[in-house]
């Protein structure tokens, strides 16, 4: 049988289905000797997946060897445990393996913290309650084992870093031991001790210290040892020195260790060994976003890199050169791009590397006529497997535009004319996305130019229609492109051709719009009304109410017509008709109701065991609903009436709206002093170089300009970032140009000699390309104006345009204010005696908010000058964060930004960002965000950050932990309406739990979640209660509870798959906490 | 992390397979036959390091015997590049230089040194021990 099962291993990797042996893998792993037995399962690892139902027939086997004595058999099932098992059935062998953990053979205890490992990453709830055993096989006196701890470590600090930062010290204790060789010899490969538990150890270390330097402090020395220990020539100690590299950029900065870095990255760039120069390169694009300067010193290897016959080598240093994009080596570095892409052939290289090049094209073009060109190779290369948003953008930009009317008419005269120019080739192919490019253009934009008769166009266009290879879709698009250019010319033969033509075309659709195109010709004025110039992003109003059928419908309703019903509608009644048993468990005694209930009938196997499970008792719950129920009192603070005030929402959403204003003032005087020459390139050395090189170092130049002026002060860095982020946010700036104009001038005159031939030209570019390069432009709006006004005169007009704005809502802004500042010297009690001491400033929330359930006021973060607090206030329907930010400076703060990272799980409505325009000195500012879970998990951290600019611009981080509580809230419904939505729900978890002492009576244990949870309480009957909440928006859990011998059996459903799993968990903490 | 872990020879045979997240039979076939060919078309002065679709593979020449290790962007490519010379030394140590072609032996072997596409265990000596132990079984 053996033979037979490795003969079908054998099959199944060469190719060949063989599902009919399965079965006979799971028999050999539960009846075989020993050997059998491990191919057995191993059969069964190789054959199965994680969702097979065979896998349940394995578990019987894996819990008794489990338990066997003999260790070969208990290490195999260890090992199939943590390959592949089904995760429902984790409870069935969670205790067995936790005993495994004191077991006093290190391998027994290595498997099973592996087989911990693979139960975290399929279930994390499901092993919350074992963290501290997970320290203790950190600690074991065994490397294995506590290697083995480590990939568990190495997955928790990804997913949370801040709640392990107390074991950063063990691990660096561990690294130095490690590196210091004091593991057993036999764990020494090369002689180099335990690379990859280095390697390991190293990433962990990365996660924990980043942008935390109190943290990374801990682990500079032992990263310096690394680094010097990591000299042996060998291939592992590069892949060490690697991720050694990788982590000294990650942390928190350390100038002596970053220069050590540099070095060894030199060092791997510079090797002759090609899989070195791989590894340099990768490091460098990591790391060059931070120190641009290295790039400048290894720019010639990057440049013969760039040539490498290797196409491998090729590529990452176009990923690095990508990464060093800027207004001024973009033509050269996008020209590289393409070059590189028409050599590659494979779809997924295209499709990645087309899209960098559409997005540095509309980042950075520096004139019409090179973003055009560059997008029509994007387009003809691209072709059809490119995302579709490339194109979508191009035509966005296009149709929008810019403030600037004249230049965007060149933009669109200059893609009409090169568009006119490719289809004026013979028996050129273009890809269908690039064809439907241009008939869109065309057909808005070719009236623009007058030196083309539109005649020829529509000729070509026509041609176009005939074309075999010309799909029906993009054929829409052309016949809608003669149309919008019919309502334009007077008459014309083509179009007469086309309907001609296309009338009694055997594809329906060309058919219609040919017929259309017809009465359209025939009826001038309408075509154009209907087809106005220049119009495409005009809105249009769309009257969705379809209120001018009503005459319609009025009309067949008083001829007897069945008046309208909605789909689910006529889907109960279809239902409520058929009804013959009633499994409905809740509100059996309603017979009023049951007509509407709609799920009699139903015979699904959950609504049969729903059903017998609780129809004893069901039954007794519908009589006794009206005298017996027990309607626990939900405290009126979720009660709609409770929560806002409506103007105070309105005053909310006025002041988190988006601010798109980036503070760079200074930001033109601070470019003007920190040009500073690249160190690279000096005269003596061009002299003595041959052609070749000094070919290459042209390229050089013109690869590396701008990144010169970067590499002054890392201030400078911050400073540039803004300046970028504001072209592509606002729309107009004139004084902005005048800077960007002086910009431009210093770099170039400041860069090296054989720049200077290209200076000139880049410098006549320089004015018409400012808008340009204004792309990514956002519809904007009156208020972005007004900022980009207050941005001239910052101070005095800063003032005015937010005065505008206060009365434009017609709400006294300044009257809010002076409310919190009442409250800022009113501080509430309890807080001052907390908080006194420290700051003068005591944050209390506004007297709207201070009504609703809210949290103690806690500290964020602090610097010199400001100190932030955070209350979390839960609102009906949203988590209300209200920050607070107070000056503890003598002098008023401007501009002070404060920015929510946006990610998973949480969703910030409206814009993350808020700007404080000022904050006077010695006083508290706040404002308000509402927070929703996107996506269920028990606890996630939002990061934000704050930005102010006292002396310098200075940056503060804070994060704020977020549990899932915070967005639950309770759900009132009645008897009857649980019982139909529970039925109506599909995800359902349950588990038993154990109830202490003081809260053994079902009351109490549901009063303790009512509290703690915000669960509200439908109802309770015997030893059995329903409760209802829902997560924010509005995503519903049901829970039923039922008390039997001390224990808790809660049973939750939802249509959420997340939902009852993180409930549960909370459910038991809560429950734990409480007893 | 690791993705896959193939053994293939210089024809295209497919000699060992080992998969970390679950593929469909006729896809992996099709992406076996992919790999080898990127492989092949490469000479020895190339890099080992391979950019193919969303993921990376890592490859190794011994005689006519390619290994390929698929890997994520995570992943170190030079520790995966030691990684399958480590194991082609425990292989060696194994089966004392004649690769006699013990399909379910190797499978072992490669299930003690890597889980889940985790590196979980380097120690030759304790590789080999679970193995070891089956043999004097199987023997006795």
């Amino acid at each position: 049988m053996k033979e037979c099962m490795v003969r079908l291993i054998y099959c199944e990797m060469l190719g060949y289905e063989s599902s009919f042996g399965y079965i006979h893998a799971i028999k050999l792993a539960q009846q075989g000797n020993l050997l059998e037995k491990r191919v057995g399962y191993l059969a069964v690892s190789l054959f199965l997946h994680e969702n097979h139902e065979l896998l349940l027939l394995l578990v019987n086997t894996v819990v008794k060897d489990l338990q066997s004595t003999n260790l070969v058999e208990v290490c195999m099932a260890l090992t199939i445990v943590s390959q592949i098992f089904p995760r429902e059935m984790i409870p069935a062998v969670l205790p067995l393996i936790e005993d495994k953990l004191q077991h006093s053979k290190e391998i027994i205890r290595r498997k099973a913290v592996q087989a911990l490992y693979k139960f975290y990453v399929i279930a994390p709830n499901q092993v919350q309650h074992i963290h501290d055993k997970f320290r203790k096989a950190l600690c074991d006196r065994d490397a294995g084992v506590m290697a083995a701890s480590l990939h568990i470590y190495l997955q928790m600090i990804k997913e949370n870093s801040s709640g392990y930062k107390d074991l950063t010290g063990c691990f660096v204790s561990i690294l130095k031991q490690v590196v210091g060789g004091k593991l057993p010899i036999d764990f020494n490969y090369h002689s180099v001790p335990a690379p990859w538990l280095q390697i390991q150890l190293l990433r962990i270390l990365g996660l924990l210290g980043k942008d935390d330097p109190r943290t990374s402090e801990l682990m500079y020395d032992v990263l310096d040892e690394s680094l010097r220990r990591a000299e042996l020539n060998h291939n592992i100690t590069y892949a060490i020195l690697f991720e050694c590299v990788q982590t000294i950029y990650t942390i928190y900065p350390k100038s002596e260790l970053l220069e050590k870095a540099a070095k060894c990255i030199g060092k791997f760039v510079l090797s002759p060994k090609i899989n070195l120069k791989y590894l340099g390169l990768k490091a460098l694009t990591y790391v060059i976003q931070q120190d641009p300067n290295l790039a400048l010193q290894h720019q010639m290897t990057i440049i013969e890199c760039l040539d490498h016959p290797d196409p491998i080598i090729k590529r990452e240093t176009l990923e690095l050169l990508y990464r060093i994009t800027n207004g001024q080596n973009v033509i050269v570095i996008v020209q590289k791009m393409l070059d590189y892409l028409k050599e590659s052939r494979e779809e997924y290289t295209i499709i990645k590397l087309v899209g960098k090049i559409a997005e540095l094209a509309e980042k950075y073009a520096p004139d019409n006529e090179w973003f055009i060109q560059t997008m029509n190779a994007v387009f003809s290369v691209g072709g059809d497997v490119m995302h579709p948003d490339i194109p979508n953008n191009f035509l966005r930009l296009l149709a929008e535009g810019f403030d600037d009317g004249k230049e965007d008419n060149q933009l669109r005269i200059y893609a009409v004319q090169s568009y006119v120019a490719l289809l004026g080739e013979e028996d050129a192919l273009y890809p269908q996305k690039f064809l439907q490019v241009m008939s869109w253009v065309l057909g808005e934009y070719s009236s623009l130019v007058t030196d083309v008769d539109p005649e020829v166009i529509l000729t070509k266009l026509h041609s176009l229609l005939k074309r075999t290879f010309v799909t029906s879709e993009t054929k829409a698009w052309i016949m809608a492109a003669v149309t919008k250019l019919a309502s334009r010319t007077s008459c014309s033969k083509t179009i007469d051709k086309v309907i001609q033509e296309f009338s009694n075309s055997l594809d329906t659709c060309m058919r219609q719009y040919a017929f259309e195109l017809k009465h359209l010709c025939e009826d001038k004025t309408l075509m154009k009304n209907l087809l106005p110039f220049d119009a495409s992003c005009n809105d249009m109003v769309v009257d969705a109410s379809l209120s001018f059928l009503d005459g319609f419908v009025a009309e067949g309703l008083g001829r007897g017509a069945a008046p309208y019903k909605p789909h689910h509608q006529r889907q109960e009644e279809k239902l409520s008709r058929e009804k013959a048993l009633n499994f409905e468990p809740y509100g059996l005694s309603f017979v009023s109701s049951v007509s509407s209930s709609g799920v009699t009938g139903r015979q699904s196997p959950t609504g049969l065991s729903f059903g017998s499970d609780t129809s004893g008792n069901s039954a007794e719950t519908g009589h006794k609903e009206t005298n017996t129920l027990k309607l626990e009192g939900v405290r009126k603070l979720w009660g709609k009436e409770g929560c806002w005030i409506p103007g105070v929402s309105g005053t909310l959403s006025e002041q988190s709206r988006p601010n798109n204003c980036y503070v760079c003032v200074s930001g033109g005087s601070l470019l003007v002093g920190q040009v500073s020459d690249p160190p690279a390139l000096r005269s003596d050395q061009v002299a003595s170089l041959s052609e070749e090189d000094k070919e290459k170092q042209q390229l050089a130049s013109t690869l590396f300009i701008g990144l010169g002026s970067n590499a002054g002060v890392s201030l400078m860095g911050k400073a540039d970032t803004a300046t970028q982020k504001f072209k592509r946010k606002s729309k107009i700036n004139e004084t902005r140009d005048g800077e960007e104009a002086s910009d431009f001038q210093n770099t170039a005159a400041s860069d090296f000699g054989p720049l200077l031939d290209t200076v000139p030209t880049n410098l006549e570019d320089c004015e018409g390309s400012i808008h340009t390069r204004l792309r990514k432009v956002s519809l904007c709006s009156s208020d972005t104006v007004e900022d980009n006004l207050a941005f001239e005169t910052p101070q005095s007009l800063k003032k005015s345009g937010l005065d505008d704005r206060l009365s434009d809502s017609g709400l006294s802004r300044s009257s809010l204010f002076a409310d919190s500042n009442i409250e800022i010297f009113q501080p509430s009690p309890s807080a001052q005696c907390e908080r006194a001491s420290k700051t003068p400033l005591v944050p209390s929330l506004p007297e709207e908010l201070e009504k609703l359930t809210h949290s103690e006021v806690v500290e964020l973060c602090q610097s010199d000058a400001l100190a932030l607090y955070l209350c979390k206030v839960w609102t009906d329907d949203s988590l209300l964060l209200t920050v607070f930010v107070s000056n503890k400076t003598t002098s008023a703060l401007n501009a002070v930004n404060l920015m929510f990272e946006e990610a998973e799980p949480f969703q910030i409505l409206e814009s993350p960002t808020y700007q404080f325009p000022v904050i006077e000195a010695q006083s508290m500012e706040h404002c308000q965000k509402c927070v929703w879970m996107d996506k269920v998990c028990t606890q996630g951290i939002l990061f934000g950050s704050v930005n102010y600019q006292s002396e310098m611009e200075t940056r503060l981080e804070f994060s704020i932990t977020l549990s899932l509580v915070d967005f639950i809230r309770p759900m009132e419904m009645t008897t009857e309406d649980f019982g139909k939505l529970w039925l109506s729900l599909s995800n359902d978890v349950k588990q038993n739990i154990k109830m202490s002492s003081s809260q053994d009576s079902l009351s109490a244990a549901l009063n303790t979640l009512h509290q703690k949870l915000k669960l509200s309480i439908v109802d309770i009957i015997g030893n059995e209660g329903i409760l209802a909440c829902q997560l924010l928006p509005s995503v519903p859990c049901l829970l039923h509870c039922r008390t039997h011998s001390g224990m808790l059996a809660l049973w939750f459903r939802s249509p959420c798959s997340a939902l009852p799993d993180g409930l549960l968990y909370q459910c038991q903490k809560v429950m734990e906490e409480s007893s | 992390m690791i993705k896959f872990f193939l053994m293939v020879n210089k024809q295209g045979q497919t000699r060992l397979s080992r998969y970390y997240e679950h593929v469909e039979i006729n896809k992996r076939t099709m992406l076996e036959a992919e790999v080898v060919k990127t492989c092949l078309s490469r000479s020895k002065d190339q890099c080992s390091f391979i950019e193919y679709k969303d993921f990376k593979l890592v490859y190794r020449q011994y005689a006519a015997l390619f290994i390929v290790v698929g890997i994520n962007e995570t992943e170190n490519e030079m520790a995966v590049y030691e990684l399958i010379h480590n194991f082609v030394e425990v292989l060696d140590k194994y089966f004392s230089r004649v690769i006699m072609f013990n399909l379910d032996r190797v499978h072992i072997i490669l299930d003690e040194m890597v889980l889940n596409g985790c590196i979980v265990e380097t120690n030759r000596n304790r590789i080999l021990a679970p193995l070891l132990v089956l043999d004097k079984v199987a023997e006795s």
